[in-house]
């Protein structure tokens, strides 16, 4: 464990937490006849601010890099929550190969604040300097290109990355000194092998595919689970309920959407007992991702409320909040 | 060399010496950890100040025992007042300051971390601060009986 304490920082993110929103605060905001009235219910719990415009989009990322702001100012070591941005890294990867090897721009599906910009991003690829990027994307870089230009198989190419995400998520766990990353990168790995079984068991895929797109994690034999997903969607429940994720064998039950959010709130579960621990990294990181969770519920309900789905059809796409 | 050790009022100088040095070491380290706490909430709520400043300084009281103790046994060990001990005498007022050093060195440890988490409690739910200040408080349950120990044994030596 590390013994850094974060007393300061653990404090006043106590103090944020009074902020965050409830399953109540989400009610009130479903509650909202339309896209306008969220915005404006948004904008009077302090959302965006008074240079951002009553746009959702702009409210959304506004609210995002004040979390950043926030753990700035609280001086703590930003390298601390680089596992919690290597999906955003790894995308970027994911894009660039892409575009350079089908030639075709996608301009805006890049995220930005990433340590290696999006035009560095793209002359690595293009250059093959595969040295200049982290160790850990070096080798997925390399497989990701040589398989979509030998083959043109998109999917394989995102299978190469997403893997080496997942095992780059898994190691920073396993190096991590604080419980909460490990804790987090287990289950982040376990909940993405459960969604690659049910998503090949979905369109047909191989058992080869399976066991090259899943990552190791202890909490689950990948074998065992990818072997499962051959025999049906009854295996895997029954290999969920066998092993610790008998919640999520219900939600594969009732349907995809409480499924995908069963996903993520398997996360905001594992990171919930923080709420009662007043020193440790573990405070922090858990209220990063209850922001992430929370920006991530309110995209959900703006998006359905633009597409005029009922209220109880946003009720299930909702996620579990942190508070 | 071996006089300062057959000395009494050498050893009732060192029984007061730690009781100050340990409690006081325990109430800083309390007292600061407790302080960086209500800084954070504080930074976020200033209306808060005056709650947490009490749970803040509710570990500094261990300090205020350890002088009270070396107070008490300055004014009899010839130094303040009273005359100087005897080897025995002096043993024993060192053993009598004991009890408020170590107990107040701990104590005021654990009470600034107890503080910690009730000040958690304070920023999330100010309308609690009663039951929040109960539970350093009751830390201080046993710094109070390592008080009266120590008191009643200068008193009664």
């Amino acid at each position: 464990m590390s013994k850094t304490q974060y007393t300061y920082a653990v404090a006043r993110i106590r103090a944020l937490e009074v902020s965050l929103f409830s399953a109540s605060t989400i009610e009130q905001l479903i509650a909202c006849k339309d896209v306008e009235s969220c915005l404006r219910f948004l904008q009077d719990k302090g959302w965006g601010g008074t240079d951002v415009p009553m746009d959702a989009d702009a409210i959304l990322t506004r609210e995002r890099e004040k979390i950043w702001e926030t753990m700035e100012e609280m001086h703590v070591d930003m390298d601390v929550f680089n596992v919690l941005s290597y999906t955003n890294w790894f995308h970027n990867l994911k894009a660039a190969v892409k575009e350079v090897c089908t030639g075709k721009s996608g301009a805006n599906i890049f995220y930005e604040g990433t340590p290696i910009p999006k035009e560095e991003m793209l002359r690595i690829i293009k250059e093959k300097d595969y040295k200049a990027l982290p160790e850990n994307m070096q080798t997925a870089a390399e497989e990701a290109v040589e398989a979509l230009l030998h083959s043109g198989d998109g999917q394989l190419c995102d299978i190469i990355i997403d893997r080496a995400t997942m095992e780059a998520i898994k190691e920073a766990g396993r190096a991590s000194k604080d419980d909460i990353i490990r804790d987090y990168a287990e289950s982040t790995v376990a909940v993405a092998n459960i969604k690659i079984a049910v998503r090949a068991l979905k369109t047909a895929k191989s058992l080869e595919f399976m066991q090259r797109a899943m990552a190791p994690c202890d909490s689950l034999n990948v074998d065992g689970l990818a072997r499962a997903a051959l025999a049906g969607m009854d295996s895997i429940i029954e290999y969920l309920n066998g092993n610790g994720y008998a919640a999520g064998a219900e939600a594969l039950k009732e349907s995809p959407s409480a499924f995908e959010r069963w996903c993520d709130n398997r996360i905001i579960q594992t990171i919930k007992p923080q709420k009662t621990n007043p020193f440790s990294l573990g405070p922090l990181v858990a209220y990063v991702i209850a922001r992430e969770n929370e920006i991530k519920t309110v995209r959900i309900i703006l998006t359905c409320k633009q597409n005029g789905l009922s209220d109880d059809s946003i009720r299930e796409r909702v996620r579990e909040m942190y508070v | 060399m071996s006089e300062l050790f057959t000395n009494g009022t050498v050893w009732a100088l060192l029984g007061v010496a730690l009781a100050v040095v340990l409690s006081g070491c325990g109430s800083a380290y309390g007292v600061g950890v407790a302080g960086q706490a209500a800084a954070g909430v504080v930074t976020e709520d200033p209306s808060k100040f005056a709650k947490v400043l009490i749970m803040q300084l509710l570990p500094g009281t261990q300090g205020i025992y350890g002088l009270l103790v070396a107070f008490v046994t300055l004014s009899r060990i010839g130094i303040l007042g009273g005359s100087e001990p005897e080897l025995v005498k002096g043993l024993l007022i060192f053993a009598a300051c004991l009890p408020i050093g170590i107990v107040g060195l701990v104590s005021a440890i654990h009470q600034g971390r107890t503080s910690v988490a009730a000040i958690g409690i304070v920023a999330k739910k100010p309308e609690q601060f009663g039951k929040a200040m109960l539970l350093p408080a009751m830390v201080e349950t046993y710094a109070i009986l390592a008080l009266l120990v120590s008191i009643l044994a200068i008193f009664s030596i």
